[in-house]
């Protein structure tokens, strides 16, 4: 097992003053717990989803309305006719309240990433892009190496590249974001507080149907963001999320 | 041990036991304010005791949104449901003439209401969202009195912290906090879109309670106590949903 830098010991102190963490103790911890929530709460949606597995526009809809969509899958309630012959069961008690609750650590460890962030330039400096790495051609190129399946130089791979920067930028600032106020506005007693968060999304109704298109959106996130680490070397991404130190490191130590 | 973990252990020691601390006094207050819900127990009680607190304070007078005519759902949703009992048949063979609401605890005046006495108090309409923890919804306008009303009658003793609320079906009942029981849009409701309230809403008595979601509405009430503590209730979980695996506060 590898040494941890939490270890106190001199030489683990000299190695991780002489080649700087890939990813901060703090990025690290806070990836982990965040990756744990989103699989509860992906999980934990699809549950609550299967009891009424019809979405709608506007401020309200049932099974006496008609549908915007349906998702052609059985359902958890009798009362949803389905087409399928049979009930599964009703899982929505624990559901809710897991969704409720890691929705809960997901934010306070957002807040701390967020906030830490800000404090120690993490954002300015490995997430924001470079003025250059925005232009058309920089961008392109970047395009057309992700296209190619082009693993990243050693050197390349202790940044994020361009399209690495934007994506984690939409997510963290946009799509986190609004999946929790899309959250909020089915709440009956949040919107009751600030009515506006339910209006300005088109009623209760639109917030759960766009709650679930954001999903949708997240869950492609994380298919690519798994896809992108499997191609450029599960084992040293894995092992730079989680001890902080990069392959690279570690193929010197080796040699 | 070098001076640099020395110091390292000191401050992340230092730090562990702000933070119990910091947990132990947020939890006093917790408690002190009413901020903890019944069903804090149990390995979703963070959750859940978050959610309330946050939602108690941001909320605590609030008013759920209120719609125009023009919005309500063409067919109120009559949720499935069993047979109904044979006390409650009897009732509705009389025409719910002998149908009352009794109650008692922590009350100056216990007392038994018809719906005839209830419907003699000032009457309240409100077009407000049903919504389900499934998913679906619908908007409808509810007649009824508020429950403030009818708990001013019995009067409320000022260590009271909860009103218990009883469906003439057994294992169904509710609890809420009186900033819930007294908010001015919690009805004793018997009216539905201009009509008697339908048995398949919970007619002839339902409680209405739109900040939070359908199952708080229990449907034909019959018993209502006022009490201190809900841990003589049942499993000593606020309600019978905690008990099914619902939370009892269902704001969210």
């Amino acid at each position: 097992m590898s040494e941890s830098v939490l270890i106190p010991s001199s030489a683990s102190a000299v190695a991780a003053t002489s080649a700087p963490a890939r990813h901060a103790a703090l990025v690290r911890v806070t990836h982990w717990i965040t990756a744990l929530c989103f699989i509860a709460l992906l999980v934990t949606g699809i549950e609550v989803l299967i009891s009424h597995p019809r979405f709608y526009w506007g401020e309200t809809g049932n099974v006496l309305t008609q549908p915007l969509f349906i998702i052609p899958i059985p359902s958890s309630r009798s009362l949803v006719p389905t087409g399928y012959g049979y009930v599964l069961p009703d899982q929505n008690g624990w559901s809710r309240a897991l969704h409720f609750q890691a929705a809960w650590i997901l934010v306070l460890t957002g807040l701390l990433y967020l906030i830490s962030s800000f404090f120690t330039g993490h954002f300015r400096k490995n997430l924001l892009p470079g003025k250059a790495d925005l232009s058309w051609r920089a961008l392109s190129a970047s395009i057309a190496d992700h296209l190619r399946f082009k693993r990243p130089t050693p050197a390349e791979a202790r940044s994020y590249n361009v399209l690495q920067r934007l994506a984690y930028l939409f997510v963290i600032f946009v799509l986190v974001p609004f999946v929790i106020w899309t959250g909020l506005a089915m709440s009956l007693s949040f919107v009751s507080a600030f009515p506006a968060s339910v209006t300005l999304l088109g009623g209760q109704q639109s917030a759960r149907t766009l709650h679930f298109f954001v999903s949708v959106a997240l869950v492609l996130f994380l298919l690519v963001h798994i896809a992108m680490v499997w191609l450029a070397g599960f084992w040293g991404r894995m092992r730079a999320m989680i001890t902080g130190r990069a392959a690279t490191d570690t193929n010197k130590e080796a040699a | 041990m070098s001076d640099l973990s020395r110091r390292k252990l000191i401050t992340t020691g230092l730090a562990a036991a702000a933070g119990v601390g910091g947990l132990g006094v947020a939890a006093h207050l917790a408690q002190k304010y009413g901020l903890v819900p019944p069903d804090h127990g149990g390995i979703f009680g963070l959750g859940e005791t978050l959610t309330y607190a946050s939602q108690r304070l941001l909320t605590r007078h609030s008013l759920a949104r209120e719609f125009s005519r023009s919005q309500i759902s063409k067919r109120p949703v009559p949720n499935e449901m069993a047979p109904l009992n044979d006390a409650y048949k009897r009732l509705q063979a009389g025409g719910f003439v002998d149908w009352r609401l009794t109650i008692d605890g922590m009350v100056a005046q216990p007392g038994s209401f018809s719906l005839a006495q209830l419907k003699s108090y000032p009457s309240r309409n409100q077009i407000t969202q049903l919504a389900c923890e499934e998913g679906w919804s619908y908007i409808a306008e509810w007649t009824g009195v508020p429950l403030s009303h009818v708990l001013d009658i019995v009067g409320v003793q000022p260590q009271a912290r909860y009103v218990v609320y009883f469906s003439i079906e057994p294992d169904w009942w509710e609890s809420i906090d009186m900033a819930d029981a007294l908010h001015p849009q919690t009805f004793l409701a018997y009216g539905l879109n201009g009509d008697e309230l339908p048995v398949g809403n919970g007619g002839p008595l339902r409680l209405r309670l739109p900040r939070q979601l359908g199952y708080k509405s229990v449907k034909f009430i019959t018993h209502m106590t006022v009490t201190d503590s809900l841990k003589r209730f049942g499993k000593g979980l606020g309600s019978a949903s905690p008990e099914a695996g619902y939370a009892w506060y269902a704001g969210i």
